[in-house]
């Protein structure tokens, strides 16, 4: 039974990506939050550079000694940028651009030159294999377990003992640094703290999505979740969500179209983030818009209302108090000044008589509150 | 010398030469207000954008047509620009956020694209990998017009607008103020990035596009402190970089060219962080190094001076162990010998001890003197 879930191949290449999700989302969420999101693009970039330098000294192209080794070219790059731009010679996006592009440059040539025949290629740092990752099995318990697999679950499981462990520093650090700072937790080693993980996620999920398709693991699913609410547990579970479902989702669409499978699973990532900011509850364009127009349609009912209690019972009144003026005089266009009217009698502010308007007992409350009950008209 | 002489006769490495180097100088010159205007990391976004762009251009044209291609690339890297501003202005993500979604986003439906061309096969789909890390050998004579049309078409954008862009990239707010259209340019300067990204594919290709510019920038900001010099300064080490890479590419076998041309951009960023005068590190070292120097001889001649007058004597042996003790500096045995070099001290024995002793000169006295008489001044230091 379980030989046999172990040796399934679609099985492996979900678990594979839902394993690459789950630990980037829970870091990413940080990330996120914290405003380091582009450090994970400098991150996953240079872990290349580590990879293959890791492998010309040792010959390890996985295991703890590859994945530690690589993941300090990660932290190697967050620490000369910023120390670059401590310099102050350059500005801190600079920087980044500068370090990391230096790294993978490095990195892919040492691929070309000395590893043109081992299972590495240029395509394959760029893209992954997830496909493959069934190739390379590692006996454990007597089942044969991908060596993603099982690097990838020892790396989730870090990752998920981080978070629930110092899920309160994280939170306050991540709010609150200075606060954080005062109280004598300690940000920059949680900072880099973070960060180390996030190296070491990369280059254990490099063979199977590859330097740049990570990113999208580790931002898209805990930016979109963000949208969705403002608590951070919820975050973190609806981020880890998004992600599974954006790998079974990806994983059935590139195998019907016959494409990348990490590249599809990244831009599932992709398609809930575009539905999210449409359709977000509070914070979706959608929502906005409406939220928008209704609070411009309020304001106009009260600007109507304010605009007749101005004018009543003046020798203006028969010119004044007529949808006209709204036109001529306040400049509004006529459907918006039918809005404001339409909403105004529905809510019994205004009544119209023979194309005057008039005020109800309760528009009249309503100017009266506006103007703080002083009567303009006796000034 | 001769080999190389032997490599230029050859047309095809000329026109990969002339079209690296107009590469780079397109890059460095867009690359400079890109970074002056610390959107670098949108460059990277927007190249990482233009993945999905070149293959929609090689699925609609049908073939590696550069033309379509470039159009493709430069349509979706407008859009990413769209996506980006609308993410940063109507939610309260933060940029970097914006940038990382756009960027792995766009890039990931590019790869789906790249891995659906190449399912279907056809010799051209090869062609298009080395879109990712660039290939310049695979310039064509007449790709050359269309970059050079490119470029002149920037060029003169930027002339034309110069007194805006330079307030735009200086002092937004003050331009907004003065009533220019400022939104619209810097979507001008932001299409204008996007652009260069778009030439610059073929040389470096869309993941190293980043470094094409900012380097040239980053290095040239070292040299000169006015915009005019700096674009083309910037210019001129972008295209010095697509050259040199370039050349080395197409002379080693199969080495794609965008991460030569990156190393050697990086290789000139790092000599001017080093070596610019003034702002460079080498200097920056050298200028603290001479201040520290000061004060520790400051301090020196006014323990001299100080000993001299508590104990009514001009000419006070003053022993170098205790001064050393007392002052704490580094190294001050080779304040000693400049100070003794420049006539303000001057060694003396004081017998029975046989520790090395130092008195004031006469012009020792002045110069301490000198430094008590301005004693606001903090490179005088001696708070003995």
């Amino acid at each position: 039974m379980i030989a046999s879930f172990f040796g399934s191949i679609p099985a492996m290449i979900l678990l594979t990506g839902i394993l690459v999700g789950v630990s980037g989302a829970l870091l990413g969420s940080f990330l996120v939050l914290r405003g380091n999101a582009m450090l994970t693009d400098a991150i996953s970039h240079s872990i290349v550079f580590g990879i293959i330098v890791v492998w010309l000294l040792t010959g390890h192209m996985s295991g703890p000694v590859q994945v530690l080794g690589a993941a300090l070219t990660g932290v190697l790059t967050v620490v000369l940028s910023e120390l670059l731009a401590r310099s102050r010679l350059v500005k801190m996006d600079a920087a980044i651009g500068l370090v990391f592009p230096a790294l993978f440059a490095a990195g892919v040539l040492l691929i070309s030159i000395y590893a043109r025949d081992v299972h590495i290629d240029v395509q394959t740092v760029l893209l992954g294999e997830i496909g493959f990752v069934w190739l390379n099995t590692v006996m454990i318990w007597g089942v044969d377990v991908p060596i993603a697999v099982t690097t990838l679950g020892a790396v989730l499981v870090v990752n998920l003992a981080f978070v629930l462990v110092l899920w309160k520093e994280l939170k306050l650090t991540t709010f609150d640094p200075g606060l954080a700072a005062a109280l004598g937790f300690l940000p920059v080693a949680l900072h880099y703290a973070v960060l180390t993980l996030t190296s070491v996620t990369a280059v254990a999920a490099f063979d199977a999505v590859g330097a740049i398709l990570f990113i999208a693991f580790v931002i898209v699913p805990p930016a979109t979740a963000y949208l969705l609410t403002r608590r951070l547990w919820l975050m973190v579970v609806l981020a880890v969500g998004l992600s599974v479902a954006a790998c079974v989702a990806g994983y059935l669409l590139a195998i019907m179209w016959n494409v990348s499978i990490a590249g599809m699973m990244a831009s599932m990532t992709g398609l809930w983030f575009a539905i999210a900011l449409l359709f977000a509850p509070d914070h979706g364009l959608i929502a906005q818009a409406f939220g928008w127009r209704s609070k411009r349609l309020d304001h106009d009912c009260r600007a109507l209302v304010a605009h007749l209690f101005t004018h009543q019972d003046t020798p203006q009144m028969a010119e004044e108090n007529t949808q006209r003026a709204l036109v001529e005089h306040l400049r509004w266009p006529a459907p918006r000044a039918r809005a404001a009217i339409l909403r105004a009698h529905d809510r019994d502010l205004i009544e119209r008589r023979a194309g005057l308007l008039t005020l109800r007992p309760k528009g009249t409350a309503e100017a009266e509150a506006i103007f703080g009950k002083t009567d303009l008209r006796q000034r | 010398m001769s080999a190389l002489a032997d490599l230029l006769a050859s047309g095809i490495v000329r026109t990969v030469l002339m079209g690296a180097a107009m590469l780079g100088a397109i890059s460095g010159m867009l690359g400079a207000f890109a970074v002056l205007r610390r959107q670098s990391l949108l460059g990277d976004a927007l190249s990482h954008a233009a993945l999905p762009g070149v293959c929609l251009g090689f699925i609609i044209a049908g073939t590696r047509d550069l033309g379509s291609i470039l159009l493709g690339a430069f349509v979706t890297g407008a859009l990413a620009a769209l996506a980006m501003m609308l993410i940063v202005r109507r939610t309260t993500l933060k940029t970097d956020a914006a940038l990382g979604i756009v960027l792995s986003v766009f890039f990931a439906v590019g790869v789906v694209l790249l891995s659906w061309v190449q399912g279907q096969g056809g010799a051209a789909s090869a062609g298009l990998a080395s879109f990712l890390f660039g290939q310049a050998a695979a310039i064509l004579r007449s790709d050359l017009w269309i970059m050079g049309g490119v470029g002149l078409a920037a060029l003169a954008l930027v002339l034309a607008l110069w007194k805006e862009f330079k307030l735009v990239s200086f002092d937004a707010d003050f331009a907004r103020a003065q009533g220019f259209p400022v939104t619209v340019l810097e979507a001008a300067l932001t299409v204008m990035v996007a652009l260069a990204i778009v030439v610059g594919l073929q040389l470096v290709g869309v993941v190293l596009m980043v470094a094409l510019l900012i380097a040239p920038a980053a290095a040239a900001r070292q040299w000169t402190r006015t915009l005019g010099p700096m674009v083309a300064l910037s210019a001129a080490l972008g295209a010095a970089s697509g050259a040199a890479g370039a050349l080395v590419s197409a002379t080693t076998r199969g080495l794609a060219t965008g991460p030569v041309v990156v190393l050697v951009a990086t290789a000139i960023v790092v000599i001017s962080l080093l070596v610019a005068p003034e702002r460079g590190l080498i200097w920056q070292a050298l200028a603290a190094r001479r201040a520290r120097a000061r004060i520790s001889d400051g301090r020196l001649l006014k323990t001299l001076q100080g000993l001299a007058a508590a104990h009514h004597d001009a000419n006070y042996p003053a022993e170098q162990g205790m001064l050393e003790a007392a002052l704490g500096t580094r190294a001050p045995s080779a304040r000693f010998a400049a100070l003794e070099r420049r006539g303000l001290i001057h060694p003396v024995t004081h017998p029975p001890e046989t520790t090395p002793h130092w008195e004031l000169t006469t012009a020792g006295h002045a110069e301490a003197a000198a430094l008590s008489g301005k004693p606001d001044d903090p490179k005088g230091g001696g708070q003995t």
